[in-house]
């Protein structure tokens, strides 16, 4: 009878480094770090001896220099002599007002849409249908280029709004006239909005370097106060449901929480609003928005918003049709079936590719360039880097700062994520 | 019970439906009015689509499509609809529509283009629809129609006209005989292509060429002594020599002994759809090889190649598309030897590349992450090593099941070649529309020229989506 013997111990031999599975992965890996390595040196060498024959040397200096010129929409405190620094901070704020901006509106216009995509309506699915095909398969840059002209070009100039002694002896209407009860004009060099002013302020306060509006933050300790009471009315409510079976009525504590606190503020500190009024040969008071920003803003909503209503719609029929149809068999009206049973399902499905695409609309909004929209790629990346001639500063800080922004906005969404996923026992 | 005074003895014949439940009523009272809220939204419908048609179809019905500028334009709509009548001016496009399509080529060689474009589908049908004689002879017929017609209309030289018909027959003949060997053309295709756009001597794309065939050479003539990977990695190599050392003495000594080649054109004279086309298709056909690269590395069990392609395709996607092409425009001038400067086109082009390669090797990494573990396993069972384990068993399914987002992926770069505006290159959408509405003649234009290139955009983007539906429904293998 044969005896398995061991297998023989095979000394080490330098062709194994090639042919045995074992170490060949090591050798391909040290292999490619040695590449890799090579490639890394030789482009830094190359960038060295290439900044040496410019004359130019590398550092984030020239950003404690003036920068020098104007941004028109700065929600930050902004002078032309102001460092490069804070210009870049403007930027970076401009980039993530729109950002934010688009991510909720898109969301909410996407989600109407998704859903009136597959309602049983003939009509007004198919008119979505085609809403989506084409918004989603023309070019964003298309969409933002257009809305803009369109804004600049189509609308009417400031004098048109006036109404001369003649024409109101005559009875004439001027040639344009403002919307929503007249607060909002909107003419070719921007669209003017009403500004709330407060009769009251509470003044601000400079914490380490950094000025704080202490009306703003009134605001948000308000608001945040109120979600949070009205979060513990509605556990109570559960609670209450859970041991006794009976839901208490809560809608109307929740409405009283929810605005009662913000509307005593507001009447608190005399909130107003200044309505922009049309003086001389232009409108004066409230806030001028620029066209650059609404036409940005409006692209990036209705582009996102085809790509996002294909994901809630895709969401919702990858929910099987048993579970609405246990729904149904349990007596819940379509309504509450969509609410309790498919979106709670289909969030799972959903979240994923909703992430990349706020993704996409944030990498997006550096679009703004064409035109003209002072983010951060208008003004670290355009006029910063025109000025200085730091090509190769100003981009890398670029990257890292958009780098930074895309892995903070996929972090906090996988971390949502998480908590609405399945939860496995 | 016997008293029973009447006992029907045969069926009553079947009534009629009532009129609600059957034909227009039934379907309108089921489609649209359901209940109330279905009610609201067909009314909200029927505004909205009566509100469209009422604005813009006086617009189309106006249209001018002979007039010299904008102004002229607006006098014949107001001549012929009356006063305060609106009307499109399509004279613009009639006028300006060589600079959407191919921006600032020299008129005299539009042929050139236009063949290399016809030819791309002959290109593409064997990778498209693999093995169906059938539809391969359909589109080669239809490509070589196409170029009988446009190389006529765009005049060209009778020699290219004969050319590139004989090529179409050929290729014809080829698939009714071999329909496999067609993947040649394709093969050879972007020397052609690259030759017919830029012009040159016609030495510069075979040589080029030579460096595969030198590649494909090594790898034959070694693989059967060192094994796959190292003979792929010599033949690379040896291909690489090739191409830094040899390839220009070569080509500047053959263009002197034996010349003949096209008029060279410049590529600032690109632009419009040409230049659109040209980097969208270079770069579709590039990214997803790297794709797949990249994706594999990125499943890979060692750490260092992991790592290394987790941090390219994080990096790119984590920037926007714009600063890569600054990069392209700015920054490579420091990062290449000093001296090096090579041709706009080609550094978008690379860039764009890497850009939707790192898309797709995400979309191509969910492909494989979706195949069940066992595959993997029964692969290994078959003693498969890594390569034809990837290439019989694992690919071809991870691909079949993320073919939807590698094309939308596709729809995505070719959207985005529209970006090129931004370091100077003239696309169609804001580099030519810009040229366009800086004439005085049709300064204050908008809509037009925005729809015809949106159209343009439009058809090509959905054709593809479709074709994506039609492969998805054609390698669906499971019964459900």
């Amino acid at each position: 009878m044969a005896v398995a013997s061991d297998v023989p111990k095979e000394s080490f031999r330098l062709s194994m480094l090639i042919y045995d599975t074992r170490y060949r992965s090591i050798t391909i890996q040290i292999f490619v770090l040695i590449l890799f390595g090579l490639f890394l040196a030789w482009l830094l060498n190359n960038t060295a001896v290439n900044l040496a024959t410019r004359g130019k040397e590398f550092n984030f200096g020239f950003l404690w220099q003036r920068a020098g010129y104007d941004i028109g929409q700065a929600i930050i405190p902004y002078t032309n002599d102001s460092s490069h620094f804070r210009a870049l901070l403007v930027g970076l704020v401009n980039t993530l007002v729109v950002a934010i901006l688009g991510c909720i509106l898109a969301t909410i216009l996407g989600v109407i849409i998704g859903v009136l995509r597959l309602s049983k309506n003939w009509l007004v699915g198919r008119l979505m249908t085609v809403y989506v095909e084409v918004f989603r398969n023309v070019p964003l840059l298309l969409w933002i280029l257009l809305s803009y002209v369109i804004l600049s070009e189509a609308t009417p100039q400031p004098r048109d709004f006036r109404v001369t002694d003649e024409m109101a002896a005559a009875g004439e209407a001027p040639a344009a006239s403002m919307m929503l009860f007249d607060t909002v004009a909107v003419t070719n060099r921007g669209t003017n909005v009403p500004a709330p002013l407060f009769d009251v302020s509470l003044g601000s306060v400079n914490l380490l370097g950094i000025t704080l509006n202490l009306t703003i933050l009134a605001y948000i300790a308000v608001i945040a106060g109120s979600v949070w009471i009205n979060r513990l009315i509605l556990a109570g409510a559960r609670a209450q449901q859970e041991a006794t079976g009976d839901r208490p009525v809560t809608w109307w504590k929740s409405i009283l929480v929810l605005f009662g606190p913000v509307i005593a503020l507001s009447l608190a500190l005399g909130l107003h609003l200044e309505v922009p009024e049309l003086r001389g040969f232009n409108f004066q008071g409230g806030i001028l928005v620029a066209h650059s920003f609404t036409a940005l803003l409006i692209a990036l909503t209705l582009y996102t918003a085809a790509f996002i209503a294909e994901i809630v719609r895709a969401g919702i029929l990858a929910i099987s049709k048993g579970q609405s149809e246990a729904a149904f068999a349990l007596g819940l009206r379509p309504g509450r079936t969509m609410n309790l049973i498919i979106l709670p399902q289909a969030l799972r499905v959903i979240i994923p590719p909703l992430i990349s695409q706020y993704l996409n609309l944030t990498k997006n909004t550096s679009l703004g360039i064409a035109v003209s929209y002072l983010d951060l790629r208008g003004t670290l990346g355009g006029i910063t880097l025109n000025q200085t001639g730091r090509e190769l500063e100003c981009m890398l800080l670029m990257m890292l700062i958009y780098l930074t922004i895309s892995l903070i906005i996929s972090a906090l969404m996988n971390l949502y994520n998480t908590s609405v996923q399945i939860k496995v026992r | 019970m016997a008293n029973a005074s009447y006992v029907r003895d045969q069926m009553l014949p079947p009534q009629a439906p009532p009129v609600s439940e059957a034909g227009v009523v039934k379907w309108l009272r089921e489609n649209l009015f359901s209940g109330w809220f279905n009610t609201i939204l067909t009314l909200v419908g029927v505004v909205v689509i009566y509100w469209l048609v009422v604005s813009a179809l006086p617009w189309w019905l106006n249209s001018v499509w002979n007039a010299e500028s904008l102004s002229q334009c607006r006098e014949i709509v107001a001549a012929t609809a009356g006063e305060g009548a609106t009307g499109a001016c399509w004279a613009m496009i009639r006028e300006r529509w060589h600079q959407f399509i191919f921006g600032f080529y020299p008129p005299e060689l539009w042929w050139r283009p236009v063949m290399a474009f016809g030819l791309l589908f002959a290109a593409m049908a064997p990778v498209l629809f693999a093995g169906q004689k059938k539809n391969l002879t359909l589109i080669l017929g239809a490509v070589g129609l196409f170029l009988l017609v446009t190389l006529g209309l765009a005049g060209a030289p009778m020699g290219g006209w004969i050319a590139s018909l004989v090529l179409v027959g050929g290729l014809i003949a080829l698939v009714q005989v071999m329909p496999g060997r067609l993947l040649w053309f394709t093969a050879i295709y972007p020397a052609l292509c690259f030759w017919l756009l830029w012009g040159g001597s016609v030495w510069t794309p075979i040589v080029a060429m030579l460096g595969f065939v030198v590649m494909g050479g090594a790898y034959l003539a070694l693989v059967g002594r060192l094994g796959p990977t190292a003979s792929a990695l010599i033949g690379v190599f040896l291909a690489v020599f090739w191409w830094l050392f040899l390839d220009i003495p070569i080509t500047t000594a053959l263009a002197s002994m034996i010349g003949g080649g096209l008029d060279q054109v410049d590529s600032d004279q690109f632009g419009g759809f040409l230049l659109a086309i040209t980097i969208g298709v270079t770069a579709i056909t590039f990214s997803l090889p790297i794709g797949i690269l990249l994706a594999l590395g990125r499943q890979s069990d060692m750490l260092i190649v992991k790592t290394l392609c987790v941090g390219f395709i994080e990096f790119i996607r984590g920037v926007p598309l714009i600063t890569l092409l600054f990069t392209a425009s700015l920054l490579l001038q420091y990062f290449l030897p000093p001296g090096t400067n090579f041709d706009i086109i080609l550094r978008v082009i690379i860039l764009v590349t890497l850009f939707a390669a790192a898309y797709l090797a995400e979309v191509i990494r969910g492909g494989l992450a979706a195949l069940p573990r066992g595959q993997y396993e029964a692969a290994d069972a078959l003693g498969l090593d890594y390569w034809r384990a990837q290439r019989l068993i694992i690919l071809p399914q991870a691909l079949k099941i993320s073919i939807p987002a590698i094309v939308s992926t596709f729809i995505g770069l070719f959207k985005d070649t529209t970006l090129v505006a931004f370091v100077g290159l003239m696309d169609p959408l804001k580099g030519v529309t810009q040229i366009v509405r800086a004439d005085i003649d049709w300064k204050g234009i908008y809509w037009e020229p925005y729809i015809f290139v949106g159209a343009i955009f439009f058809v090509i983007c959905f054709g593809m989506s479709r074709y994506s539906m039609y492969l998805e429904r054609k390698l669906k293998t499971d019964h459900r």
